[in-house]
């Protein structure tokens, strides 16, 4: 039991961090935009989460032009899509433990 | 440490995120049963007003005696607008029930997997109108149709890519029977538009 919660990530508590590993894991790249969009939180708020994904280096960042404006999208990096996938087994055995 | 209860709710919102993120389903079903409704008006119009028969490819008819040929490109254009425009005004009303944006990420990704082969398909059918090739219009608006709503399925309802493939099959087949071009296309513009609208609509919206 303890064991499976010390692989719950602790990246992970914020519910906003586990939104946007969740849309990162099922779109290939998203700008700050959509991101804010589809989590509806403030731009403070998902830029501040987004540093703290990127210095885990869960996600990763590439900067554009789009004419004279930056666009900057976020995609889930290798570490974070291991890092997401064993938040969800931790999270799966977690449940199934409490429920048998 | 937090509850139970809350990774539960966790993973339910997890589970939505992942879904809206990469599907748009704020398309309602309504908006096929109108744009079906609107092709058959339009197809009985063409019929009966304009006496629109496209016939074979290598009868003579197929050139020069369309005069009414820009009222057909008018009125096909017209019942375009009017079943986008609806299409769009439904989702408006739909996406602001499902407390999401009409227009977002998601729309936006739809909308270019459905232009490129609609907007391909459009040039080619204007080529082949000003080729005088007008008996090969209506089945290949089907079969383009069907191909951007095949690629278009993969971001919105699956059931789009079926509805996609009958297109396609029906655009095929009135290539072949050129003379019942508008047949094929009230068929389906029309029906197949009507009975898919109104099996989406009691699968998703009650």
């Amino acid at each position: 039991m303890n064991n499976t919660i010390n692989r719950l990530h602790k990246a992970f508590e914020s519910r906003i961090r586990l939104g946007i590993m969740s849309v990162l894991a099922v779109n290939d790249m998203l700008d700050f935009n959509a991101l804010k969009e589809y989590l509806d939180v403030t731009d403070g708020n998902l830029a501040s989460h987004l540093k703290g994904l990127e210095k885990e280096e869960f996600i990763g960042v590439e900067k554009t032009f789009v004419g004279k404006k930056p666009n900057t999208k976020y995609f889930m990096t290798k570490a974070g899509k291991k890092a997401f996938a064993d938040h969800l087994t931790a999270l799966e055995k977690l449940i199934k433990g409490v429920n048998e | 440490m937090k509850e139970q209860q809350e990774y539960i709710r966790d993973i339910a919102e997890m589970r939505s995120l992942m879904e809206r993120s990469s599907k748009y389903m704020s398309l309602s079903g309504l908006s096929f049963i109108m744009a079906g409704i609107y092709a058959l008006i339009g197809a009985y119009i063409a019929h009966k007003a304009f006496r629109f028969n496209p016939g074979a490819l290598t009868d003579g008819a197929t050139y020069g005696s369309f005069a009414n040929l820009p009222k057909i490109v008018f009125l096909a254009v017209a019942i375009l607008i009017l079943a986008v425009g609806t299409a769009i005004f439904l989702s408006v009303k739909k996406a602001g029930k499902r407390g999401e944006r009409f227009w977002n990420a998601s729309a936006r990704r739809l909308l270019v997997n459905m232009a490129v082969p609609l907007g391909a398909g459009g040039i080619l059918i204007f080529i082949l109108m000003d080729k005088g090739l007008v008996a090969l219009v209506a089945p290949l608006t089907l079969v383009f149709y069907g191909l951007s709503l095949y690629n278009a399925s993969k971001f919105t309802y699956g059931e789009i890519r079926s509805l996609g493939i009958i297109q396609i099959v029906l655009g095929l087949v009135s290539s072949y029977f050129t003379g019942y071009g508008l047949l094929f296309w009230a068929l389906g513009f029309g029906l197949v538009h009507l009975v898919y609208g109104v099996y989406m609509h009691y699968r998703y919206e009650r």
